[in-house]
C-alpha cells in the first residue's frame, strides 16, 4: 500500500470544514423535511433574519461575540493539547467578577467600571480554569472530567450566590439588582441607529482585540511557541526545557479568562444584571466554533458569525415556521461537532485518496505499482 | 427523625439512585473497554424522549403504520423503517402493553446512538471525548425540537394512556411480612413497591460483576481497556470488542432513560434527565470503574439527591437552613477531590480515550 500524503493545508483549513459544514446542514434540513417543513425555505428565512435588516445584523454580531470568545478559549487549551469543556462554567463563574465590580463602581464612568470588570471577569474566569489546570499540572487528574465537573459546582454555586448574596429582597427571579448607566457597556446603537433595538454592544471590538490578542500570543509570543510545542509532543517540550506543568496552569488560566469575557457581553452589555443561567450554553457552542475553526483566530472569526447567523436566524425561524423552534440550532451546532470533531475520518480519507490523483508522485507511484517488482 | 421518616428517606434513594446506576454500569463495559463515554447524558435523554413517545401513541397507529399507502416521496422512504417498528412495536404493544414499546424504543434508539458515537470513536478514530459532547448536544437539541415538532406541546410528549406506564411490583407476602416491627416496614416499604427496572437496576450489578471478572468476555473487554495491543496479539479483534461494550452501553442507557420518562415519571420533559448521566460518570470515576463499589457510589449519590429534596426548606438545629446546591454540588466537589488524588486516587483504564490503530 503506498503511503497516504497529507491534503494540502489550504485545502485542511477549507475544504473539509466546507464539506463537514454542508453534511451537518444536509442532516439538519433532512430533519427539517422530515416534519414536513421547507429546508431551503428554512435556509432564506434565516438569512434574511441575520442579514435582512438592522437589528437582525445587530443579534448576529452578538451572538457572535458570545461564540467568538469561548470559541478562543477552546481554541487557546487545544493548541496545548488541553480540552477545555468547562468555558460554560468559566464564564458562569467570570459573571461574579463583572458583576462585583459593576455593582460597586456604576455610579462613576463606564469607562472607569468597564475596563475593571474585564480584569474582575477575566480573574475569575480564569481562576475557574487554573483550578482544573493545576490539578491536571500537579495531581495528574485529567482536565476534561475536572471542567465538566467544575460546570456544575459553578452552576450550583452561582444559584446559591445568587439566592443568598445578590437577590434584593422582593423580587421573585433570581436575578441582582439592576446595574446603573455607569457601568453598562455603551450599546452600538447609541451610535448608529441602524442596529435598532438589538444588543450588540461595544464588547464586539473587544472580541476583535482578543482575536489579534490570541493570534499574536500563539504565533508570535515564546510562550505561545512553548504552549504548541506542548500540545504537538509534551515529552519534546519537556526536554526542551519547558515546564509542561507551568503551561499547562498558564494555558487554563489564559482559556479562563477569554470564556470570562462573555459575562462582560451578557451581564454588562445586555442583561444589566447577573441573571441566573446567562451563559445558557454558549461555552458549548465554543467547542463548536473552535472545531470549525481550526483552533485560529480568522477560523473562529468566521465560524462564529456563522453560528450567530444560525442563532439570530434560528430565532426568526421560529416566527415563520412555528414548527422548527430554535432547538434546531442546538442539533446543526452539534452535528457540526459531531461531524468536524468527532468524525474527521469520515472525509478525510477520501479526500487525501482524490489529492493524491493530481499529486506529482502519483505519476511516480502508479508506475511503481504497474511494474512488477522483483522481491514479491 | 423518626423511624418511617428514614425509611422513606431510603426508599427514595432507591428509587433515584437506579437510572444513576444503570448509567453508571452503562459507561462501566464502555470505559473498560478503552471508549471513555461522555455520552451517557445524551444517550439517556434520547432513551427518555423515545420510550415516552413510542408509549404514548396508541398501539393502533403502529397497526395503520404497516397498512399504509405509500404516496409521498417521505412515505416510500421511511416504509423500510415503519415496516419493521411498526410490526414489532404494533405486536410489542398488543401482547404486553404500550409501556413495552417504550422500553424497547428507549432501547432501541440509545442501541442506535450509541453505535453513531462507536462509529465515531472506533471505526473513524476520532476523539472519543467530542463524540460524547456531540452526542449530549444533539440529544439536548433533537429531543425537545422534535417533541414540539411532533406533539406541540412545548417539548413534552403527551401524557401517557393507561398501561403507558410501569406497575410498581409488590414483592411476595409484602401485607403479611408488613406486620412484623421493624424488618417488616422495611420489606413492606423500603424492598417492595418499586418499578421492575429498580430491581433489574440492582441485579444488573452482580451480572456485571460476574461477566466481568468471571467470563471469558469479561477478562478480555478488560485487557482490551489496558492493553488492546496485546489482546490484538492473540488474534482478539479490538474493535469488534470495544462495539460489543458500546452496545452493552446502549442498552442499558436505554433502560436508564427510559426508567425517567415511563416509570419515574409519566413522559418526557425537556432535559429530563437534568445531569444525571455527568453523575453516572462522577460515580463511576468514583468507584474506580468497578462494578460493586460503583453500585455503592451510586447509592451515595442517590441518597445525597433524596436528601436535598427533603431538606429542602427545612431548618435544622444549630446548622440553619442548610443550602440545597451545596448538597447538589457534593458528589461533583467529592469526584473532583478523589481524582485529585486527596482521598485515595483514581486511575481509569490505561488505553482509554486512545482509537486502536491496528498495526500492518
Amino acid at each position: 500500500m503506498s503511503a497516504r500524503r497529507p491534503i494540502p493545508k489550504w485545502a485542511d483549513v477549507t475544504l473539509l470544514p466546507a464539506l463537514n459544514l454542508a453534511l451537518a446542514l444536509v442532516v439538519s434540513g433532512l430533519v427539517v423535511a422530515m416534519i414536513g417543513e421547507n429546508p431551503f425555505e428554512a435556509i432564506q428565512v434565516i438569512l434574511y433574519g441575520a442579514f435582512g435588516y438592522g437589528d437582525g445584523v445587530g443579534y448576529t454580531l452578538y451572538y457572535a461575540t458570545n461564540f467568538i470568545f469561548t470559541g478562543l478559549a477552546v481554541a487557546i487549551a487545544a493548541h496545548a493539547g488541553l480540552f477545555n469543556i468547562g468555558a460554560e462554567g468559566q464564564a458562569y463563574i467570570a459573571g461574579l467578577g463583572a458583576i462585583i465590580v459593576a455593582l460597586w463602581l456604576d455610579q462613576t464612568h463606564w469607562l472607569i467600571t468597564v475596563p475593571l470588570a474585564i480584569v474582575g471577569a477575566a480573574a475569575f474566569g480564569g481562576f475557574w480554569a487554573f483550578v482544573p489546570g493545576y490539578l491536571q499540572a500537579k495531581r495528574g487528574s485529567h482536565v476534561v472530567i475536572t471542567t465538566i465537573m467544575f460546570n456544575f459546582i459553578a452552576a450550583a454555586l452561582m444559584i446559591f450566590l445568587l439566592n443568598r448574596v445578590f437577590k434584593p429582597p422582593g423580587v421573585p427571579s433570581l436575578e441582582s439588582r439592576i446595574i446603573a448607566e455607569g457601568g453598562r457597556v455603551p450599546q452600538l446603537r447609541q451610535f448608529w441607529s441602524y442596529f435598532g433595538y438589538s444588543p450588540v454592544n461595544l464588547s464586539v471590538f473587544l472580541a476583535i482585540a482578543a482575536l489579534i490578542l490570541v493570534y499574536v500570543l500563539v504565533w508570535h509570543t515564546k510562550l505561545g511557541y512553548a504552549l504548541r510545542v506542548m500540545g504537538q509532543n509534551p515529552t519534546a517540550a519537556r526536554y526542551a526545557g519547558m515546564s509542561n506543568s507551568r503551561l499547562i496552569m498558564i494555558v487554563m488560566s489564559i482559556s479562563g479568562a477569554l470564556a470570562g469575557m462573555v459575562a462582560i457581553n451578557q451581564v454588562l452589555g445586555v442583561n444589566n444584571r447577573l441573571v441566573e443561567d446567562f451563559v445558557a450554553g454558549y461555552g458549548f457552542v465554543g467547542i463548536a466554533v473552535a472545531l470549525m475553526g481550526r483552533n485560529h483566530p480568522i477560523g473562529i472569526a468566521l465560524a462564529a458569525l456563522l453560528f450567530g447567523v444560525l442563532y439570530q436566524g434560528g430565532n426568526e425561524l421560529q416566527f415563520v415556521m412555528p414548527n422548527v423552534t430554535k432547538e434546531m440550532i442546538v442539533v446543526i451546532q452539534a452535528l457540526v461537532i459531531l461531524f468536524t470533531g468527532a468524525m474527521e475520518g469520515l472525509f478525510r480519507p477520501s479526500l487525501e485518496r482524490t489529492f493524491m490523483l493530481f499529486s506529482p508522485e502519483r505519476k511516480v507511484e502508479a508506475v511503481a505499482r504497474n511494474t512488477p517488482s522483483t522481491e514479491s | 427523625m423518626d423511624f418511617n421518616a428514614i425509611l422513606s428517606l431510603l426508599d427514595a434513594t432507591l428509587r433515584l439512585t437506579t437510572p444513576l446506576l444503570l448509567a453508571c454500569l452503562a459507561g462501566l463495559y464502555s470505559e473498560r473497554s478503552g471508549v471513555f463515554d461522555i455520552g451517557l447524558e445524551g444517550k439517556m435523554l434520547f432513551a427518555a424522549f423515545a420510550a415516552a413517545a413510542a408509549a404514548a401513541i396508541p398501539v393502533t397507529v403502529y397497526g395503520q403504520w404497516l397498512a399504509m399507502e405509500n404516496t409521498t416521496t417521505l412515505d416510500y422512504l421511511t416504509w423500510p423503517l415503519r415496516l419493521v417498528f411498526g410490526n414489532l412495536f404494533f405486536y410489542v404493544g398488543s401482547w404486553f402493553g404500550p409501556v413495552w414499546i417504550g422500553l424497547c424504543a428507549g432501547m432501541i434508539v440509545s442501541l442506535l446512538v450509541a453505535l453513531l458515537q462507536g462509529t465515531a470513536a472506533i471505526s473513524l478514530r476520532g476523539n472519543q471525548i467530542i463524540a460524547g459532547v456531540a452526542i449530549n448536544s444533539l440529544a439536548a437539541g433533537l429531543t425537545t425540537f422534535l417533541g414540539q415538532s411532533w406533539f406541540s406541546q412545548g417539548g413534552r410528549t403527551p401524557a401517557l394512556g393507561p398501561g403507558g406506564r410501569f406497575e410498581t411490583v409488590t414483592l411476595p407476602f409484602a401485607n403479611e411480612i408488613g406486620q412484623v416491627p421493624i424488618v417488616g416496614p422495611i420489606y413492606r416499604e423500603l424492598l417492595s413497591g418499586h418499578y421492575p427496572l429498580v430491581y433489574v437496576a440492582f441485579l444488573a450489578v452482580p451480572v456485571t460483576a460476574f461477566v466481568l471478572y468471571r467470563t471469558r468476555f469479561g477478562l478480555r473487554l478488560r485487557a482490551v481497556g489496558e492493553n488492546p495491543k496485546a489482546v490484538d496479539t492473540a488474534g482478539i479483534s479490538v474493535n469488534k470488542l470495544r462495539y460489543q461494550a458500546v452496545i452493552i452501553t446502549g442498552v442499558l442507557c436505554g433502560l436508564a432513560g427510559a426508567y425517567f420518562s415511563i416509570a419515574q415519571g409519566s413522559g418526557f420533559g425537556n432535559n429530563m434527565t437534568a445531569g444525571r448521566g455527568y453523575i453516572a460518570l462522577a460515580a463511576l470515576i468514583f468507584a474506580k470503574w468497578r462494578p460493586v463499589p460503583a453500585m455503592f457510589a451510586c447509592l451515595l449519590f442517590g441518597f445525597l439527591e433524596a436528601l436535598q429534596i427533603r431538606l429542602q426548606g427545612v431548618d435544622l438545629p444549630l446548622i440553619g437552613q442548610v443550602p440545597v446546591q451545596f448538597i447538589q454540588a457534593l458528589p461533583y466537589v467529592l469526584t473532583v477531590v478523589l481524582l485529585a488524588g486527596f482521598i485515595g486516587k483514581a486511575v481509569g483504564p490505561k488505553a482509554g480515550g486512545v482509537p486502536y490503530t491496528k498495526e500492518r
